[in-house]
C-alpha cells in the first residue's frame, strides 16, 4: 500500500473544514428563517 | 483586467479566504451606519428583524467586497497594501471568488426582502451594483473621480437600514447619505496621497497620482466644508437633537481643522505626511461618533 499523499490530506482537511463552516451556516440560516417567520407572524 | 492569478494553484481556498475576500475590516463601519440608519429611524423592529436587517447589509457589503476583489486581482497583485489578498496571493482561483461574490449578493437581497421589505432589499440591491459596476468596473480605472462618485456606494447603508425599518426613504436618512458621500473624498484622498506610489504603480488615476499632492489638499477642503454642513445640518433642520448636533459641530470642527492643516503641509513625502495620516485615521473615528451620536440622540432625547 503506498504512503497517503501529503497534498491530497491537505486537501481533504480544507474540504473538511469548509464543509464544516458551510455546515453551520446553513444551520444558522434554518435557526434564523425559523426565527423570522415566528416574527413577521406575530407582526401580522 | 486580466485573468491570471500571481501563482498556480491546486488546492482549494481555506475558508478563512473567503471572509477574507469580504473585506471585514471595511465591513465594520458599513455595518455600523447601517446599524445606525435603522435604529434612528421612528419605528422599532422586531429584534429578530433587525438583526437580519443589518446581517443583509454586512452579507451585501461582503458581496461587493468579494467581486470588487474578483475584477481587481491584477492591481491588487502590484499594490502592497492589496498583495497578500487571496487572489493576487494565488490562494484562491478567480472563478471561486466570482460564484461566491454573486451568491452572497443575491442571497442577502433576497433574504432582505422575505425578512423586512422589498424597497430595502432594492436599494441594497442597488448599492451592491453600484459598488461593483459603477465604482470597480466603470470609474476606478478610468477617472480621478472614481472615488466622488464612487463613495455613493458605501452611502448607501444608512439608507437601507432605515429603508428596512420603515420602507421608505426620508430626508434624515437621504442627510445621512449625504455625510457619508461627501466624507468619502477627504477620508480616501487621505490615504491615496501618502500611498500614492502604489496606486501609480497599479495604474490607477488616484487624484494625488494625476493633479498632484497640491491639488489633492485643496480638494479635500473643498469636499471637507458641504461635508461639515451636511453632517450639522440635521439639528437645525430638526431631524435631531442636542446631543446629536454638538458632537456633529464640534467633531466637524476638529475635522476641518484637520483638513487645514493637510492644505497647509507642502511635503510630498509619504514620510513626512503626517498632517495627511492624522486626518486618515479621524475621519474614521468621526464616522463613529456621528453615528453612534445620532443613535444616543435618539434614545436620550425621544
Amino acid at each position: 500500500m503506498s504512503a497517503p499523499d501529503p497534498d491530497t490530506d491537505e486537501i481533504r482537511r480544507r474540504q473538511r473544514a469548509r464543509a464544516i463552516v458551510m455546515g453551520l451556516a446553513l444551520g444558522g440560516f434554518v435557526i434564523l428563517l425559523y426565527f423570522i417567520t415566528i416574527a413577521r407572524m406575530g407582526a401580522q | 483586467m486580466t485573468t491570471t492569478t500571481a501563482t498556480p494553484r491546486t488546492l482549494p481556498a481555506e475558508w478563512r479566504d473567503f471572509v477574507e475576500l469580504t473585506k471585514p475590516k471595511v465591513m465594520r463601519l458599513v455595518v455600523f451606519t447601517g446599524l445606525c440608519g435603522l435604529l434612528a429611524a421612528p419605528v422599532t423592529m422586531h429584534p429578530v428583524l433587525a438583526f437580519t436587517a443589518v446581517l443583509c447589509i454586512a452579507l451585501g457589503a461582503g458581496a461587493a467586497g468579494a467581486l470588487n476583489q474578483w475584477y481587481e486581482s491584477d492591481i491588487d497583485a502590484v499594490m502592497k497594501r492589496t498583495r497578500s489578498r487571496p487572489l493576487p496571493a494565488g490562494r484562491m482561483d478567480r472563478e471561486s471568488a466570482l460564484h461566491f461574490g454573486v451568491g452572497l449578493g443575491i442571497f442577502s437581497v433576497l433574504l432582505m426582502g422575505l425578512a423586512t421589505n422589498w424597497f430595502a432589499a432594492g436599494v441594497l440591491a442597488v448599492s451592491i451594483l453600484f459598488y461593483v459596476l459603477v465604482y470597480t468596473v466603470w470609474l476606478k480605472r478610468r477617472t480621478p473621480q472614481n472615488i466622488v462618485i464612487g463613495g455613493a456606494a458605501g452611502a448607501f447603508p444608512p439608507l437601507v437600514g432605515w429603508a428596512a425599518a420603515t420602507g421608505q426613504a426620508d430626508l434624515l436618512p437621504l442627510l445621512l447619505f449625504a455625510i457619508v458621500f461627501l466624507w468619502t473624498p477627504p477620508h480616501f484622498w487621505a490615504l491615496s496621497m501618502f500611498v500614492r506610489s502604489d496606486y501609480a504603480k497599479a495604474g490607477v488615476p488616484m487624484l494625488p497620482v494625476v493633479a498632484g499632492v497640491g491639488a489633492t489638499r485643496v480638494q479635500i477642503v473643498l469636499y471637507s466644508l458641504p461635508m461639515a454642513a451636511a453632517a450639522v445640518a440635521p439639528w437645525p433642520l430638526g431631524l435631531a437633537g442636542a446631543v446629536y448636533g454638538l458632537a456633529a459641530v464640534a467633531f466637524s470642527l476638529i475635522f476641518l481643522a484637520l483638513a487645514f492643516r493637510v492644505l497647509v503641509n507642502r511635503s510630498a513625502e509619504p514620510a513626512e505626511m503626517k498632517p495627511e495620516k492624522q486626518l486618515f485615521a479621524f475621519s474614521i473615528l468621526y464616522l463613529f461618533v456621528l453615528f453612534g451620536a445620532l443613535v444616543a440622540d435618539k434614545l436620550l432625547m425621544p
